[in-house]
């Protein structure tokens, strides 16, 4: 037995390909849209991933790093490292802000990047970058830098942060914060000052605020004023302290009792992998991780919609051909069969067609836009499960057909 | 005629079909989980490597003086100004005498009437020698007369008294003309002591140098020890460096450095550690090396930054590891290695390692043993992976 569906495809293939890619664009952006919204939440995940901590030690009562702003004294970090059960513990610190190119071809260029301040020196060290696609770590203690290849700041390249120039060293790759900005790391000591260096006009402001103040320059006492504009000047401030927890069977555990004194008797608070991926996740980006969700469900039942009536119009513009079929006898399965292979081969090319160019044109996207196998798998079933519904809404019109309509004109 | 068409057509559907099933087939292999992790491996090599010490620390002067009086006074007048040059003894500054001129005036007075005073006693000594010679001759005389029995024996006894007398007059004498010297020499002391004093509210240069800051000015007033002007010595000019505790493994005097002023980043300068303090910072977590210049710049100025490189000497051979290799699985540091197309972690001891990154491996690897130095993402044991030249982003 001939396939009737074939034979109908041969007949008019131009039509049936143009509109199988035109589906298959609209199912890739349906697609694109859904990494968009993985892509933020994996955003958050690598922020988590990278970072290489069982456990993140902030300021008392915030939520920070990420979501708020935490500041500690960066010697908490021997006290966190005398707990038992911590096996590393390191000083952090991330302040999200424009960095520029200061040689190279493109000199001049900024970048909003996630300066990230680590202790470098010890391998994988937490806060430190895990992996790198060029170059090497920072092995001085100033001035070098390690770039997320998006920044795309190239190696040897001098980029400027506050008033000191760093080499970029390494280029590493996926390293974002959870707003998707690429990361650049920097010693913790240049990124202390950076973070709390204030300019020098405001530095000789607070000098001359310090000389007026008679209490803080006295006569009496030489050397006194001079001691204090040191005081002020230093900064030995942190924003978290990443801990890493002794290697076990319960990591998760483990983590939780080494929270646990930190909490009670440091007076700092203490978040466990979940719980920072709870507050970066269900706070910091919910809402604009909902905005995308939104915008996801209806692209999704436009899709749909869309899906349905170009089967329902291209089968309504077959009906003289079907009332034809009828007429010479042709049953209704046959006919039915030949409709609903249409309606799904259609959606099979419009999803191969979808996936391909999604994949394709995903890399371009300025953040990262995350495909899962799974939403992959899913979006397949509901085409298909779409195209057969679509289908059975042309094949009741097919079927409703005259066969006296073949030849009454 | 329809048969042909009929079977070009079959032939464009079907090859479209099969570029849609390869690019979907290569679209599956490229992305998601079946994508392999691409890696880019090395083969580790022996060798030595010369590892440095890298600090950044600020321009110094090894001998500073402040210039300031020892009691407190007021300032009347400041000779120079910032910058001028000094030679060893100049005078400086002059700190308000008060009264001092008129106590030294008083002082000489007094010297000049201890002298009267001595030529005074120098007269009454002679004057009571005088009279002592004489009551000793009348008395021999009355002696010799008492022998003959010319004379009572209570005369000569009052002329004898009358003789001792007298000695005893010049020896009162001979005590006041030594008291009067001794109070021109007392007088004459504390003359030197007020001028002393008056020498000490001029400030003067205790060594050849520049002023670097003028402190004070004429009409202030200072308390004791407070500074009045400050001075360097220019020559003595070093760099007090800072260099990470954990970084600072053969850190020694007499290690060559290269100096890169902030103010001439093209320059290096040599240079060497003179002295490595003995106590460090604890709170930056730093040491402290002293390095001088070998020659200083013209026009270097104090508390400038400079970045120090120091080298050490070259260590034995060992096997070499570019340190992007280096990860750390639970609590090992240790490499990936490719075994039968999978990578498996092998620990590492790690030694010393260079500012160009290079690690030098103890124990874990031989030469010619291929590692994973960059990777797409971090790489697990169950990664699937594919070995590549180069990596995307590396390329300048």
């Amino acid at each position: 037995m001939i396939s009737l569906a074939g034979r109908d495809i041969l007949h008019s293939w131009g039509k049936f390909v143009l509109t199988g890619i035109g589906l298959g664009l609209l199912i890739g952006v349906t697609l694109t849209m859904a990494g968009v919204y993985r892509g933020m939440v994996d955003d958050a995940r690598a922020l988590l991933d990278n970072s290489g901590a069982d456990l993140w030690v902030v300021q008392q009562d915030t939520q920070g790093p990420y979501a708020e702003s935490s500041s500690l004294r960066d010697d908490v970090v021997r006290s966190v490292r005398g707990l038992p059960g911590v096996a590393r513990a390191a000083n952090v610190t991330y302040l999200t802000m424009q960095v520029r190119a200061s040689d190279g071809r493109d000199a001049g260029r900024e970048v909003r990047a996630m300066i990230v301040g680590f202790e470098p020196g010890q391998p994988a060290q937490p806060g430190s970058p895990g992996y790198l696609v060029a170059g090497r770590h920072v092995t001085r203690s100033h001035y070098e830098a390690v770039v997320d290849v998006r920044t795309g700041f190239t190696l040897g390249q001098h980029i400027r942060i506050r008033r000191h120039d760093y080499m970029v060293v390494g280029l590493t790759q996926r390293m974002v914060s959870s707003g998707g900005d690429p990361m650049v790391f920097i010693p913790l000591k240049d990124a202390q000052e950076a973070q709390f260096l204030k300019d020098n006009d405001a530095i000789l402001n607070d000098r001359a605020r310090t000389a007026a103040n008679p209490a803080l320059n006295r006569p009496g006492v030489p050397g006194l004023l001079e001691a204090i504009q040191a005081s002020q000047a230093a900064n030995h401030n942190v924003n978290t302290v990443l801990v890493q927890v002794q290697p076990g069977t319960d990591v998760k555990a483990m983590a939780e009792s080494v929270a646990e004194p930190i909490r009670r008797w440091k007076h700092l608070e203490a978040y466990t992998r979940a719980q920072m991926e709870e507050i970066l996740i269900a706070k910091l980006i919910a809402t604009s991780a909902k905005q995308i969700g939104m915008f996801l469900v209806i692209l999704a039942i436009v899709s749909a919609a869309i899906v349905a009536f170009i089967i329902y119009t291209m089968t309504l513009s077959k009906i003289r051909e079907i009332a034809v079929l009828k007429l010479i006898g042709t049953r209704n399965r046959t006919i039915a069969g030949m409709i609903l292979q249409q309606a799904l081969g259609l959606g099979l090319i419009g999803f191969i067609v979808g996936k391909v160019a999604a994949t394709f044109w995903a890399p371009i996207f300025p953040k990262y836009v995350l495909l899962e196998v799974n939403d992959a798998l899913l979006g397949l079933v509901a085409v298909m499960v779409i195209c057969a519904l679509a289908s059975t809404l042309a094949i009741r019109a097919a079927l409703a057909v005259d066969p006296a309509a073949a030849i009454g004109g | 005629m329809k048969i042909p068409s009929n079977w070009w057509r079959r032939l464009g559907l079907g090859s479209l079909g099969m570029l849609l099933i390869v690019a979907l087939g290569y679209v599956v292999m490229r992305s998601g989980p079946l994508a392999p992790t691409r890696v880019t491996v090395t083969q580790v090599t022996d060798g030595s490597l010369s590892p440095s010490l890298f600090g950044i620390g600020t321009v110094e002067a090894r001998r500073s003086y402040l210039i300031g009086p020892t009691v407190a006074g007021r300032v009347s007048k400041v000779w120079v100004d910032v910058g001028d040059t000094v030679t060893s003894g100049q005078l400086l500054a002059e700190m308000d005498p008060v009264d001092l001129e008129e106590r030294a005036r008083a002082l000489e007075a007094s010297v000049a009437r201890s002298t009267s005073v001595v030529a005074a006693a120098q007269a009454q000594l002679r004057d009571a020698q005088a009279r002592s010679e004489l009551a000793g001759i009348t008395a021999r005389r009355y002696v010799e007369l008492g022998a003959q029995k010319f004379m009572s024996a209570g005369a000569v006894e009052a002329k004898q008294q009358e003789q001792a007398s007298a000695d005893a007059a010049v020896a009162t004498a001979d005590a006041n003309l030594a008291a009067a010297r001794q109070d021109t020499l007392r007088l004459a002391a504390e003359r030197a002591g007020l001028r002393q004093q008056r020498d000490n509210v001029r400030l003067l240069a205790p060594a050849p140098g520049v002023v670097i800051s003028r402190d004070a000015e004429a009409g202030s007033t200072v308390v004791a020890g407070q500074a009045v002007l400050r001075l360097i010595e220019p020559a003595s000019l070093w760099i007090r460096v800072r260099l990470d505790q954990g970084r600072s493994t053969g850190l020694t005097a007499g290690l060559p450095a290269s100096i890169v002023l902030r103010s001439k980043p093209g320059e290096r300068f040599s240079g060497k550690v003179v002295r490595v303090e003995a106590t460090s910072d604890s709170i930056t977590e730093e040491r402290v090396a002293l390095v001088s210049m070998d020659i200083l710049p013209q026009g270097l100025s104090t508390d400038e930054l400079a970045e120090v490189t120091l080298t050490l000497p070259d260590t034995a051979p060992a096997v070499l590891l570019p340190n992007p290799a280096l990860q750390r699985q639970a609590d090992q540091v240790g490499v990936w290695r490719i075994k039968g197309g999978k990578p498996t972690f092998t620990p590492v001891r790690i030694g010393q390692a260079s500012l160009d990154g290079q690690v030098q491996v103890l124990e874990g690897l031989k030469a010619g043993d291929e590692v994973v130095v960059y990777s797409e993402k971090a790489i697990t044991a169950s990664s699937r992976i594919k070995v590549v030249d180069q990596l995307s982003g590396s390329k300048p």
